[in-house]
């Protein structure tokens, strides 16, 4: 199969440029660990907040968010980073589709292994209150997996429109909003170590919009690219 | 396309928008608690939504047109669609709005189906900025398309799938039933059919008034 060669040529190449320079996982990495301190010294402001009731809340609420600006972060510079001349040379040897596809698996790969980091982080600074390890740690994952897909898109039409960071967080978070809805609906029931057979049908409406998003992506990308 | 120019149908969507006022207004309601007589409001709120997903999807078709054959015209017909569309959103939520204030007890309260109709509201905004934010013609004809065809199936999700999924008071939800199903008796289907079928060709009457006006813009402004 030629897409899958290509798709896959052209994901080694992403791995190994980032595994050189290694910039965007270090800088996004620094970025979630300095949040995250920051959130636990001001919330150390208040003492006692970790024993209150609105704690395990504020605990998920809060991970989602930084989870969210740090994977605009990673994922905006998915395309920014791609010279003029570089995205030629792409176009001579390769089709559209693959590109779309090895970047995506690209960003889902990155984002795996950031949220997990910074759900390790997280976790050391924050009290741990999750019900349901596991479960919680399978939302985590199709989380970046949901965030990858919708933004390595909206990152290709951003990058093509002027590539500025206001773009891009005007055209991904409407987009982006329902997947938060639904992946904090999840995390608070591993949280609360609900039964897991609740959550099924999330999960489902979860995959649902990634299948539409990345389906839209495939059709859209060939159009979108060259000019 | 030649009977988007004629007159018959204009004639007879005015006809259907008039005789949704008096009917509407005039014929029997079912009295049912906590509705009463908002129900009249059916006529009015639910083909306003009714409108806006006709022209947007007009507008996706366009859009698939320009991508397809990069004619200018397409890229207009698509944006005053949209541009059109975004009236009837508006209005639609208006008369939710209008209509939760005297059901629900007030104008926003939170419900799945008003936030998510709000989201999928920004989810346009940001096409009117995404047009705005490049000069080129062309670049901005092509990748707005691109984003209408990526946005508009999103806004089917966001309005008409995930409010289903959660506990809505509004009908069609959460286990609520939709008018169709249950209380719509035939007196209020004679007022409710023609409002929904007015109300649309209303709105894509609208949209190609819009793209002849941008059409002659167009033609004056281009150098020959």
């Amino acid at each position: 199969m030629k897409l899958i060669d290509q798709t896959w040529e052209l994901f080694k190449k992403e791995v190994v440029l980032e595994w050189r320079s290694k910039y965007a996982f270090n800088g996004v990495l620094l970025y979630v660990v300095s949040t995250v301190f920051v959130c636990y010294i001001s919330f150390n402001l208040t003492p006692g907040f970790d024993k209150s009731t609105g704690y395990k809340v504020v605990w998920n609420v809060l991970f989602w968010i930084i989870i969210l600006f740090a994977s605009v972060n990673a994922i905006a510079k998915s395309f920014m980073q791609e010279s003029k001349s570089r995205l030629l040379y792409y176009y001579a040897i390769a089709s559209p589709h693959a590109i779309i596809l090895s970047k995506t698996i690209y960003n889902i790969l990155l984002m795996s292994l950031l949220s997990i980091l910074a759900l390790l982080v997280y976790l050391v600074f924050f009290t741990n209150t999750i019900g349901d390890p596991l479960f919680y740690f399978l939302v985590v994952i199709l989380g970046s997996l949901s965030f990858s897909t919708v933004f390595t898109m909206i990152s290709a039409i951003a990058s093509k429109a002027g590539n500025n960071g206001t773009l891009m967080a005007i055209l991904s978070f409407p987009v982006i909003i329902p997947v938060i809805l639904i992946l904090i609906r999840l995390s608070k029931n591993a949280m609360d170590g609900i039964e897991r057979s609740l959550s099924y049908g999330d999960i489902g409406v979860l995959c649902a919009i990634n299948a539409i998003v990345l389906a839209t992506a495939l059709l859209l990308f060939p159009y979108l690219w060259r000019d | 396309m030649k009977f988007i120019y004629q007159t018959w149908w204009k004639v007879i969507v005015v006809l259907l928008i008039l005789s949704t006022f008096i009917t509407g207004l005039i014929l029997p309601v079912p009295r049912l608690p906590v509705l009463h007589e908002t129900i009249r409001n059916l006529y009015f709120h639910v083909p306003m939504w009714m409108g806006m997903l006709s022209v947007f999807s007009i507008s996706v078709f366009f859009s698939v047109k320009y991508l397809n054959t990069g004619k200018e015209e397409y890229d207009l017909a698509s944006v005053e669609c949209v541009n059109t569309g975004l009236v009837f959103y508006t209005l639609g939520l208006i008369t939710g709005m209008m209509w939760a204030k005297y059901t629900w007890g007030e104008f926003w309260s939170g419900d799945p189906k008003q936030n998510s109709a709000a989201i999928a509201f920004l989810l346009y905004c940001a096409y009117i900025v995404l047009r705005n934010s490049i000069d080129e013609e062309q670049k901005r004809a092509k990748i707005s398309a691109i984003y209408n065809i990526f946005a508009f199936p999103i806004m089917v999700v966001l309005i008409f799938v995930l409010p289903r999924m959660t506990d809505s008071l509004h009908p069609g939800s959460g286990g609520n039933p939709a008018f169709g199903k249950y209380d719509l008796d035939n007196g209020m289907k004679l007022a409710f059919y023609p409002a929904m079928l007015g109300w649309s060709f209303m709105a894509i009457w609208i949209a190609t008034l819009r793209y002849r006006i941008r059409l002659i813009e167009n033609k004056r402004n281009s150098i020959n």
